[in-house]
């Protein structure tokens, strides 16, 4: 258990060259790269911080925006929809009133046409009638339809009392003393002689009468002079008839508009 | 036998004396030089470092750790005097893996000379920091009478450092040639293994006293140092 000095001395410096060498080649290197990386690491770590509060500040200022946002969306809705909501009233009061103009329009033209229908099938009826009366009257006598109105029309003149008479006299002498006598038919001129001779019965003179034919009258002969008349027509009857058919058509259509 | 690798003589002349301790710490040197080299060569300071690198640091950082634990605030300035003392002995005393090698440690001459290095240190270290006088006045703490036993004490834990380390490692060695004559198997390995701790173990005593007594002295108390000096 010798010390060699000589040992020793070197033993120091070597130790002293390794130191040197590993501070140089070692620590040096190590440590320097240690607190590069650490410097790093901190500024990275800031950069993040700042990073990160920059991304708060973005997220508390979206989060704001976005609030303002759901509120001005809210208020619009709102709006919208009070709008809309008045829009639909006024929209829904201008169809109404369309609705019911049209519905009037519409009752208006129904009217129409049923009243063209019921003036067209009045026409008809009495057409018809006419044509029946005249064919039974022909097929049952030996007297046509035409006849036997105007002998009607003759007796009616005839059983005009004093009153009327008065008045129809009255009437003659007021005007140019002018009589008209119209017919739907052209009266056979045994006829108009006939008429013509009970007028001045009647009269007491001798009168022209003028005679026309209107298609106006259905079967019937009218006398006027100066607004008083004397006539005889099957109107009345049929009218009768128009006026059950009028009614019968009416009641089936307000069932009808009733069930719809 | 030969105790000490001191007694293998390459080449003599004189005083001047090459023996297997200069040589084999020459090789030693050499390696841990080349290995530093090599491996600090390409440093990168990215997040993702070589395992090499990686392993570096740790041990660099470890030292670092344990300089400024026992309270010198700044390890930077002593990591290259204790770390290279860690990392000497240490390797020195790790390398007796390998057939026939004989660390350098086993011999009294090296151990005297890392102690000597040790005791020149301290106050090298301690006047930088403190200044001359303030170093000197040191040794007068906490009273003038101290004084002699402060110098004693400065010898005699040199003078320790120098044989704990000697007597742990040579006595490691021949404990294994010992046993290898006994008894060639096993055991030899079983003794080996246990020198390598011993070796680690001797290492980190080792730098941590000179660790602890420059902290001392650039601090300049001289009471705790000496408490764990005599329960080591």
């Amino acid at each position: 258990m010798q010390i060699n000095w000589f040992t020793v001395i070197a033993q120091v410096v070597n130790f002293l060259i390794l130191v040197w060498l590993l501070r140089r080649f070692l620590y040096k290197p190590i440590l320097d790269a240690i607190d590069e990386r650490e410097n790093k690491i901190n500024s990275q770590l800031n950069e993040a911080e700042a990073k990160q509060a920059e991304a708060i500040k973005a997220k508390e200022e979206f989060i704001h925006k976005n609030n303002l946002f759901d509120q001005q969306k809210e208020e619009r809705m709102n709006s919208v929809v009070n709008e809309v909501k008045e829009t639909k009233s006024k929209l829904l009061e201008e169809a109404r009133s369309e609705a019911n103009i049209l519905r009037k329009k519409l009752e208006a033209t129904y009217k129409a046409m049923q009243e063209s229908a019921h003036g067209e099938i009045a026409q008809m009826t009495q057409q018809e009638v006419f044509d029946i009366a005249r064919k039974t009257l022909a097929d049952l006598s030996t007297v046509s339809l035409e006849e036997q109105a105007t002998l009607v029309f003759i007796s009616k003149l005839k059983d005009l009392n004093t009153k009327e008479r008065e008045q129809f006299i009255e009437a003659f002498n007021t005007d140019d003393q002018s009589i008209l006598v119209q017919s739907t038919f052209v009266l056979p001129d045994l006829m108009q002689g006939n008429i013509k001779d009970t007028v001045n019965e009647i009269l007491g003179l001798e009168t022209t009468i003028q005679f026309q034919t209107s298609p106006n009258l259905i079967s019937g002969i009218e006398l006027s002079t100066s607004g008083y008349k004397v006539a005889w027509s099957i109107d009345e009857y049929l009218n009768s008839l128009e006026n059950s058919i009028y009614k019968t058509t009416m009641e089936k259509t307000e069932v009808i508009s009733e069930n719809k | 036998m030969k105790l000490s690798p001191d007694q293998t003589i390459f080449w003599e002349y004189g005083f001047v004396t090459i023996n297997l301790t200069i040589v084999t710490t020459w090789a030693l040197i050499l390696v841990l030089v080349i290995a530093a080299r090599l491996i600090t060569k390409n440093l990168k300071t990215d997040i993702h470092i070589s395992r090499w690198q990686c392993f570096l640091e740790m041990v660099v950082t470890l030292i670092s750790n344990q300089i400024k634990e026992v309270g010198l605030k700044n390890p930077r300035e002593y990591i290259a005097f204790i770390g290279s003392l860690f990392l000497f002995i240490a390797f020195a005393n790790i390398c007796i893996i390998f057939p026939w090698y004989v660390p350098p440690t086993g011999s009294l001459s090296t151990t005297a000379a890392l102690a000597i290095s040790v005791f020149l240190a301290v106050p090298f270290f301690g006047i930088i920091k403190l200044g001359f006088p303030s170093y000197l006045k040191s040794y007068i703490k906490p009273t003038f009478i101290m004084l002699p036993f402060n110098i004693i004490s400065e010898v005699s834990r040199t003078l320790a450092l120098a044989i704990r380390l000697f007597g742990n490692v040579m006595s490691g060695g021949m404990i294994a040639g010992i046993l290898l004559s006994v008894a060639p198997f096993v055991f030899p390995v079983i003794m080996n293994a246990l020198g390598l701790l011993t070796g680690i173990v001797q290492a980190y005593i080792f730098s941590i006293l000179a660790t602890v007594y420059i902290a001392a002295a650039v601090q300049g108390i001289k009471s705790d140092e000496e408490k764990l000096t005599i329960n080591i």
